[in-house]
């Protein structure tokens, strides 16, 4: 078991999660986040007061599936979070110890 | 623009030479039609400041200064407006000194439901009371513009004591000097008594009393200076008075650091809109009769404000690349604030020239100027209303003149529109300008510097990083 961690542009979540959906993935987590890449930030002014904003909004998804899916996955991702534009994010994979499905107490595979 | 009724009331020596020189001194009457216009502007002046201005402030600060901002400008409002009723008021629209009035009207003594007070027109009235309640609601404007300069760094009960004395000290003289005087009724009738008079001996007897109705006014007013609907009273005193503030208070901590970009735009836009909304209150109101000339101050606040919003915003976006919401509302502010004097002064198209002049100074000293000095008016009531302040007052003296739309000067002893004097009539505006900064400069920083000696002016460095939402008041605006 693998949870697929992704950091992607915020208007690209919709496409993702189809993506998603369409290869029998029945389960995602979303978070806001701030971060910054080499995308870097971009400056504001109020009133001629220059302020450089350097961590921009993103969309952190997470995804646990069976090892053998995290290549379909990252693929599904990839296809769709891609515009080819610096700051398309990044994708990270680690390893599941344990799993439990806390309404029926199944383990592992079966609680993904 | 005040009532004769204190020539009943407060001067009795004045009433008996009136008499005797003129029997016929008919007691105007108080129009219904100009009685509600005078209330609607009445809440529509109390609408700029709650909400309008605390929310287009409010918009500007971080959001852990949200909810101190905005009981700053509501505690403002509540205690200048008792302080008005119970000696402001008779302090500044009453005779007794070119400075500043007595106490014949505390408590509002004498005031009843059916008194008179005087308008701009001889024989035309409005009950003194609304008269009263209009003002007020500029008093209580006016204090409150001054909290944004200091914003965000101030502790509140540096703020309780801080308003009280400045309405006194500093409000109440520059609105006497600028605004009280005899009123319409009173010159007329002791200029109608010199014309009546038959023998030399009266005719010096009701020129005397004429001289002393005149005489009875404020020392600006008497300087010619004019001022529709508070340029310098209202903008370039407190404007000036910011300054200083925030010079005396000093920097929020981190200021040129750290992040301090407005928390909320949407609420500043709000805000802003709210203030153009009862600026027509402000301005077409102070015409004190629902008459073509309210109408004119009305239309001006239109144009002023639309002009000055484009200048600042299309200025911004030659200058720094993009046109902004900020730049625009504040260009609009800025216009409501330089077309004030001028409202009822000024021709259309006078407003409209004005209105593009004073985006583009005001977006000079508020992106330029104030990063040069590294002063921190926290969100810019020196650059923009004490500025566009100045340029409206200036403005007014070029912009009355009857060959450029103005209105021209009315001559209530020649009952007729006085000749336009560029050189008579600036002296008289550059003299208003001057006496305003100088007084409310250096009486508001006495006054600042005497509340850092009673209670302190800034919170701990700890508080004021933690904000003075949760430090001063113990609530959170947002969670």
């Amino acid at each position: 078991m693998k949870i697929v961690m992704a950091i992607i542009k915020p208007f690209k979540l919709e496409e993702v999660r189809d993506a998603l959906t369409g290869i029998g993935v029945h389960g995602l987590t979303v978070t806001e986040v701030k971060g910054y890449g080499r995308q870097k930030g971009h400056t504001e002014i109020y009133r001629g007061a220059e302020y450089a904003v350097n961590f921009l909004p993103k969309i952190k998804i997470e995804v646990a599936v069976d090892s053998a899916q995290v290549k379909k996955v990252i693929d599904a991702i990839t296809g769709a979070a891609k515009t080819g534009q610096i700051g398309d994010g990044k994708i990270f994979v680690y390893p599941i110890e344990h799993a439990v499905r806390i309404r029926t107490g199944e383990t592992d595979a079966d609680a993904l | 623009m005040t009532s004769k009724i204190w020539l009943r009331a407060g001067l009795p020596a004045l009433l008996a030479a009136l008499v005797a020189a003129e029997p016929a001194f008919a007691a105007p009457t108080i129009n219904k039609g100009d009685t509600a216009w005078m209330m609607t502007a009445t809440v529509l002046v109390l609408v700029m400041t709650i909400p309008g201005l605390a929310l287009f402030y409010g918009g500007l600060v971080r959001s852990k200064n949200m909810l101190s901002t905005l009981l700053q400008v509501f505690y403002t409002v509540c205690i200048v407006l008792l302080i008005w009723v119970i000696y402001g008021y008779s302090l500044t629209f009453t005779g007794g000194g070119d400075f500043i009035g007595g106490f014949s009207k505390a408590f509002l003594a004498g005031i009843m439901p059916d008194t008179p007070g005087g308008t701009f027109s001889v024989g035309v009235a409005i009950p003194e009371g609304v008269f009263v309640m209009f003002q007020m609601t500029f008093a209580a404007i006016t204090a409150a513009l001054i909290l944004g300069s200091v914003a965000e760094r101030t502790k509140f009960s540096a703020i309780a004591l801080f308003m009280p004395l400045w309405i006194t000290f500093i409000y109440f003289p520059i609105a006497h000097m600028v605004w009280y005087w005899a009123g319409p009724d009173a010159i007329d009738a002791a200029a109608k008594a010199v014309a009546a008079a038959v023998d030399v001996a009266a005719k010096a007897k009701a020129q005397a009393a004429l001289d002393e109705v005149l005489a009875d006014g404020g020392y600006l007013f008497k300087a010619g200076a004019i001022d529709f609907a508070g340029g310098s009273v209202v903008h370039i005193n407190s404007g000036i008075a910011g300054l200083v503030g925030c010079l005396i208070v000093g920097k929020r901590i981190g200021y040129g650091k750290e992040q301090m970009a407005p928390h909320s735009l949407v609420m500043t836009m709000i805000g802003a809109c709210l203030l153009w909304f009862g600026w027509f209150g402000f301005n077409a109101g102070s015409n004190l009769e629902a008459a073509g000339s309210a109408v004119v101050a009305f239309l001006n606040t239109f144009i002023a404000t639309a002009a000055c919003a484009m200048s600042w915003m299309f200025i911004e976006w030659i200058v720094k690349g993009k046109p902004t919401v900020l730049g625009a509302v504040s260009g609009a502010v800025a216009g409501l604030v330089a077309v004030t004097p001028a409202s009822g002064f000024a021709g259309p198209m006078g407003s409209l020239v004005l209105g593009l002049v004073a985006g583009a100074v005001c977006f000079f000293f508020v992106t330029t100027i104030k990063n040069a000095f590294g002063y921190d008016d926290a969100l810019d009531v020196f650059g923009v209303h004490c500025i566009g302040g100045i340029v409206g007052a200036l403005g007014t003296g070029i912009l009355v003149n009857p060959a450029l739309g103005g209105t021209g000067v009315f001559d209530y002893v020649a009952n007729k529109v006085g000749d336009y004097d560029l050189i008579a009539q600036m002296t008289a505006q550059f003299k208003d300008v001057i006496i305003t900064l100088l007084w409310s400069g250096i009486g508001s920083a006495i006054l600042w510097k005497l509340v850092d000696m009673l209670v302190g002016l800034r919170p701990s460095p700890e508080r004021e990083r933690e904000g003075l939402d949760i430090t001063d008041h113990g609530e959170r605006a947002y969670s």
